[in-house]
C-alpha cells in the first residue's frame, strides 16, 4: 500500500489521498501510427474520474491498455495499481484485480437470461456443474443494487438498452469490481436512463467505488466527475480538479480542441462554386432493427457544383446513416424525404439508381464495406462500373488493366502492380484504390465518409489534393469527417450534425473549432436537457 | 531471390495438379499399369461425368460465400424419375422429356434460390429440406420401383461414342485428330492473345514459361485422346462435360456475371454498395445448380439405363468435395472452374485406382475423407502465418 500525496496542482492545496491507479508515460504505437504518447493518468480512490477528448484522441486505447486487451509488452510505460506495478496479459488478469471495463458496444448474448449473461465466463459452482440456484440468487441481489426490478430469469433481448447497460454494471459488480471503467455509457441511452445511470455512479461513489468514465457529453461529466483528464492527439493535455478549477463546458472544449492549425491543407485556387447540384429536404430514417429509433431526423441540406461541403459531428451523430440512406437506401428503414439532383426530384431506391444519377458514396469502413481485400487492385477499381469495361457483359480484361493503371498513376497509389491484392496495401493506398473505384464510376456528386481515417499524414495530404481536384473539375464533394481541423481546412461550407439532426450551418470564414464543438455539445444539452445548470439540477432534485 | 519466390508461388498454385500427377503415377505403378489401360481411362470419364457437371454448378454456390447445395443428389434422382416416367410409363418423346427434365431442374433451383436469396433462409437448411423432399418425391413418382430400359434415342445422346469417320481397325483416328486439332487451336489462341497483349503494352508471362505450360497441357490432352482412341473413341458424355466446363469457365473468367459471384463471396457489403444486386447473384447460383443437376440427372439415367429411387445417392458430397479439393475457398470468393476439374479428376482417379487395386470400400471412404480434409487444411493454413488460429 502506498500513501501518495496528491499532486500539487499549482494552486496550493496539497491533499493527502490514496492513489488507486497510476498510469505512467504510456506510449502505444500501431504499425505506422503513434496512438498514445507519454500519457499519464492518476486516479484517486473513491473518485469519479472523467476522460475526455475528441474522436481518436486515444481514450479507448488507453483503457484497453489498462484492461489488458493490449497486453503487457505491447506498450511502453508502467501501470501502477494499488501500489504494485502490474503486467496484465489478458483481460482476466486485470479483472482479478478488480479492474472491470464496460465497453461502449454492449456485449450481451440476446437469447440468454440476465443471470447467464452476468456470469458468462465466470460461472458459479463447481467446474463440472453450474450452481444455477446460486447464479440466479446472486444475480438478483446485484440487480437490486443497480436498481433493476427485473427477474434475472428474463432474456436479455426482452429488456431495453438502458436496462442492458445496468446489467453490464451489475455484471461488473459481480466480478467484485474496485475500479469501474465505463466507455460512453450513455451513448445509446435516453434521457431518463442516462440520469438513472449517473445517479447510480454517484451512489457507488459514496460506497467507496472508484470509476473512470469516458464520455462526449460534457454536461454529464460536469455533473458527476471529480476530476477530468483531457486527452488530445494521444497526449495528456491537462487534468482539471473540481475542487480547484472552475469546470465549465467551454473550459473543457478549449482543452479538447486547442490545437495549432498548421498548414496541413493544400490551397485551392479559383474556387468556382456553380449552380445547385443536390438538395435534400426533410430527410428521415429509422434504425433497421429498432424501428422506433429515429437515426436521421428531419435533415435538410444542399450542395452546389464545385463545392466542398463538410459535415461534422461526433461519432454516432447520424452522418454515415444520412449518407447511406440517401445512397440508394443502403441503410435504414422507413426512409422519407425528397432528393433533388440538378433541380429534378429523383427516387433513389437502390444503389444502382443512385449510381445512375451520378452519385457516389465512399464508405468510412473501407475494409468492411468498401474493398474486396482478397482481390487485386484492378478488380476493385472497376467493380462499381463494370459496364464501362465490358461489351455485352463480356469483360475486356486488357481495358480493365489499362483503367486500373490509369487511376494508379493519377492517384499515385503505391503498389507493385495493379494485380496486387488490396489486402496487402497500406491504409492510405487502400483508400486511394477506393477513391479510384468511385472516380471511375464518374459521379457528379461524391460523398466521402471519413476519407482520411487511419492513414498517415502524407497520404492525407494527397487525398486532400484529390478532393480539391475533383471540386475544380466541377464535381460536388460532400466530406463527412470527425476531424475538425480537416473539415475547417477543406470545406467551403460546413454543416454540423448531432443526434440525427442538423444543428448548425456555418461558412468556412466564420468557422472555428470552438464554435463547432460548442454547437455540438450545447445542442446535446438542448435536446437532452437532463441535467442543465446546477440551479436547475437542484430544482429537479427538490421536485423528486 | 525473386525467382525462388516465384517458384514457391507456382508450387502453391499448382499443388493439386502436382498431387494429381503423383497419385496417377502411384496407382499406375501399384496396379502394374492397369490404371492407364484405355478402358479404364474411358471409365474415368463415363463414371465421373456427373461429378464434373455438379461440381461446376456447386462452385458457383461456394463462390458466394462457402454456401453448399445438399439437395443435388436427390434432385438428380428426382429429375431421372420424372424423365424415366415420362419416357417409359407414358411413352412420351425422349426429346420432349429431355426438355421437361431441364425445365423441372430450373424450377427446383428457382424454388430453393428464392428462399435462400430473397428470404435469406440459410442455404444449409433450404437444401437439407430439398434433399429430403426431392428424395421422397422420387420415390413417390417411381412408386418405389425401378423403370428400365430407357429408349434408345435418349441413351445414344449420352451413352454412345462419337462415330469414327475413318474406320481404322483398333484405333479411332477421328478421336485422335480432334485431340490434335484441340491442342493446335489452344496453342494458336494462347499465343495470339499473348501477342495482342504485348502489342498493347500489357504485362505478359515469359514466352518460355508459356510454351512449357502449353506443351505440358497438350501432352496430357494428346495422351488422353490416344488412350480413348485405343478404346472406342470419344464418349458422348465427354462432349457434354466439355461443353459445360467450357461455358462455365468462360462465364467465371470473362463475364460481368461471373465477376459478381467472386465479388459477393469476397465482400458482400462492398458489392451491394457498388450497385450490384446481391440477392440476384445468390438466386442465380441456386437456379443454375438446379439446371446442372438436371443435366447430371440425364447423364445418370442414361448411364444406369434406368430410373431408380436410389440413384444420385451422395452425389452432393462428391461435388462439394471436388470443389474444395480443387481450391475453392470454404469462405467463398475464390475458386476456378479448371481448379474444380482438377479436384473432380483427383477424386475420380482415387476411386478408380483404389477399385482396381481392390481396396476395401470402407477404406476408400477413409482415404477420400482424408484427402478432402488435407486439401482444406492446406487452403486455410497457407493463407495465414501460423498453424493455430489466433483468437
Amino acid at each position: 500500500m502506498r500513501e501518495a500525496p496528491s499532486k500539487n496542482n499549482g494552486k496550493g492545496g496539497v491533499i493527502l489521498a490514496k492513489i488507486l491507479l497510476e498510469m505512467k508515460n504510456i506510449t502505444k504505437t500501431f504499425p505506422g501510427v503513434k496512438v498514445l504518447s507519454d500519457v499519464n493518468l492518476q486516479v484517486e480512490e473513491g473518485e469519479i474520474h472523467a476522460l475526455v477528448g475528441e474522436n481518436g484522441a486515444g481514450k479507448s486505447t488507453l483503457m484497453n491498455v489498462l484492461s489488458g486487451i493490449y497486453p503487457y509488452g505491447s506498450y511502453e510505460g508502467d501501470i501502477i495499481y494499488d501500489g504494485q506495478i502490474c503486467e496484465f496479459h489478458y483481460i482476466n488478469d486485470s479483472e482479478n484485480k478488480g479492474i472491470v471495463i464496460i465497453h461502449q458496444e454492449l456485449a450481451m448474448v440476446p437469447y440468454m437470461t440476465i443471470a447467464e449473461n452476468m456470469y458468462l465466463g465466470n460461472e458459479k459452482g463447481k467446474k463440472y456443474a453450474i450452481d444455477w440456484n446460486e447464479t440466479y440468487g446472486e444475480a438478483d441481489r446485484y440487480l437490486k443494487t443497480v436498481g433493476l426490478t427485473e427477474s434475472s430469469h428474463t432474456l436479455i433481448k426482452d429488456i431495453s438498452v438502458g436496462k442492458q447497460q445496468l446489467v453490464e454494471i451489475a455484471k461488473a459488480l459481480a466480478k467484485r469490481a474496485k475500479l469501474l471503467i465505463l466507455d460512453e455509457p450513455t451513448a445509446s441511452l435516453n434521457e431518463d436512463d442516462s440520469k438513472a445511470l449517473l445517479e447510480l455512479l454517484l451512489k457507488f461513489k459514496k460506497e467507496g467505488m472508484t470509476s473512470i468514465i469516458i464520455s462526449h457529453k460534457l454536461n454529464e461529466i460536469a455533473y458527476v466527475a471529480d476530476k477530468i483528464t483531457i486527452l488530445r492527439d494521444g497526449q495528456t493535455i491537462e487534468t482539471l480538479d473540481r475542487n480547484v478549477d472552475t469546470i465549465s463546458e467551454d473550459r473543457i472544449i478549449k482543452g479538447m480542441v486547442g490545437r495549432e492549425l498548421v498548414d496541413r491543407f493544400p490551397k485551392r485556387h479559383d474556387v468556382k462554386i456553380g449552380e445547385m447540384a443536390m438538395e435534400v429536404e426533410n430527410w428521415n430514417a429509422y434504425h433497421p432493427l429498432y424501428s422506433d429509433h429515429k437515426v436521421v431526423s428531419d435533415v435538410s441540406f444542399h450542395v452546389k457544383k464545385g463545392e466542398v461541403l463538410g459535415i461534422c459531428g461526433l461519432m454516432g451523430a447520424g452522418r454515415t446513416e444520412l449518407a447511406m440512406s440517401i445512397f440508394g437506401k443502403s441503410y435504414g428503414a422507413n426512409i422519407s424525404g425528397t432528393v433533388r439532383i440538378h433541380g429534378e426530384e429523383v427516387k433513389l431506391n437502390s444503389v444502382k439508381e443512385a449510381i445512375g444519377h451520378k452519385l457516389a458514396y465512399v464508405t468510412e469502413d473501407r475494409k468492411g464495406n468498401g474493398l474486396i481485400l482478397g482481390n487485386p487492385i484492378k478488380i476493385n477499381t472497376t467493380l462499381a462500373n463494370l459496364k464501362a469495361i465490358s461489351h455485352r457483359t463480356i469483360i475486356d480484361k486488357d481495358k480493365e488493366f489499362g483503367v486500373a493503371q490509369e487511376y494508379r498513376d493519377k492517384l499515385k497509389t503505391k503498389c507493385s502492380s495493379v494485380e496486387q491484392n488490396v489486402g496487402n496495401l497500406s491504409g492510405g493506398n487502400q483508400q486511394k484504390v477506393l477513391l479510384s473505384k468511385w472516380m471511375f464510376a464518374e459521379p457528379d456528386i461524391l460523398i466521402l465518409d471519413e476519407p482520411t481515417r487511419g492513414i498517415d499524414v502524407g497520404a492525407k495530404y494527397e487525398i486532400y489534393c484529390i478532393i480539391n481536384r475533383l471540386a475544380a473539375e466541377g464535381k460536388s464533394v460532400i466530406m463527412i469527417s470527425s476531424e475538425l481541423p480537416e473539415v475547417l481546412g477543406m470545406s467551403d461550407r460546413i454543416y454540423i450534425m448531432n443526434e440525427g439532426k442538423m444543428v448548425g450551418e456555418i461558412s468556412a470564414e466564420e468557422a472555428t473549432q470552438e464554435k463547432i464543438m460548442a454547437c455540438i455539445l450545447k445542442s446535446d444539452q438542448h435536446s437532452e436537457g437532463i441535467l442543465g445548470t446546477p440551479k436547475e439540477r437542484a430544482k429537479q432534485q427538490e421536485g423528486e | 531471390m525473386k525467382n525462388k519466390f516465384k517458384f514457391s508461388e507456382g508450387l502453391k498454385k499448382y499443388t493439386m495438379v502436382i498431387v494429381l500427377a503423383f497419385v496417377v503415377i502411384l496407382f499406375t505403378v501399384n496396379t502394374g499399369g492397369k490404371m492407364l489401360l484405355p478402358q479404364n481411362v474411358n471409365n474415368l470419364i463415363a463414371q465421373n461425368a456427373y461429378v464434373f457437371i455438379l461440381a461446376t454448378g456447386m462452385l458457383f454456390c461456394i463462390l458466394t460465400g462457402g454456401n453448399i447445395d445438399l439437395s443435388v443428389g436427390s434432385l438428380v434422382c428426382f429429375i431421372g424419375a420424372i424423365g424415366g416416367t415420362m419416357m417409359i410409363t407414358f411413352g412420351i418423346n425422349p426429346y420432349v422429356s429431355l426438355l421437361a427434365m431441364a425445365i423441372i431442374g430450373v424450377l427446383a433451383g428457382a424454388w430453393q434460390g428464392f428462399w435462400i436469396a430473397y428470404v435469406r433462409i440459410p442455404p444449409f437448411i433450404v437444401t437439407l429440406a430439398g434433399m429430403l423432399m426431392f428424395r421422397g418425391l422420387s420415390n413417390v413418382v417411381l412408386q418405389g420401383m425401378t423403370l428400365s430400359p430407357i429408349p434408345n434415342p435418349f441413351l445414344s445422346l449420352f451413352n454412345s461414342y462419337v462415330p469414327d469417320i475413318f474406320g481404322m481397325e483398333g484405333f479411332n483416328l477421328t478421336c485422335f485428330l480432334i485431340g490434335i486439332i484441340a491442342c493446335l487451336g489452344f496453342f494458336v489462341m494462347e499465343l495470339l492473345g499473348r501477342r495482342r497483349r504485348q502489342q498493347k503494352g500489357y504485362h505478359v508471362d515469359p514466352l518460355l514459361g508459356t510454351i512449357i505450360k502449353l506443351s505440358l497441357i497438350s501432352i496430357v490432352i494428346l495422351a488422353f485422346m490416344y488412350k480413348l482412341a485405343m478404346y472406342k473413341g470419344i464418349p458422348n458424355a465427354l462432349i457434354w462435360v466439355t461443353v459445360v466446363i467450357g461455358i462455365y469457365s468462360y462465364i467465371t473468367s470473362k463475364t460481368t456475371t461471373g465477376r459478381y459471384f467472386y465479388a459477393v463471396g469476397g465482400n458482400e457489403k462492398a458489392t451491394r454498395l457498388s450497385g450490384i444486386d446481391t440477392n440476384k447473384v445468390y438466386f442465380l447460383a441456386y437456379l443454375n445448380m438446379g439446371f446442372l443437376a438436371a443435366v447430371a440427372g440425364m447423364i445418370t439415367v442414361a448411364r444406369l439405363n434406368s430410373a431408380n429411387p436410389t440413384a444420385g445417392n451422395n452425389y452432393e458430397m462428391d461435388a462439394i468435395g471436388a470443389c474444395f479439393i480443387g481450391g475453392a475457398s470454404a469462405y467463398g470468393g475464390t475458386g476456378t472452374v479448371p481448379g474444380v476439374i482438377v479436384g473432380a479428376t483427383l477424386m475420380g482417379v482415387l476411386n478408380l485406382g483404389m477399385s482396381i487395386m481392390g481396396v476395401d470400400q470402407n477404406l476408400q471412404k477413409v482415404v477420400k475423407g482424408a484427402v478432402l480434409m488435407a486439401a482444406v487444411i492446406f487452403d486455410v493454413v497457407s493463407k495465414r502465418k501460423s498453424f493455430i488460429a489466433k483468437q
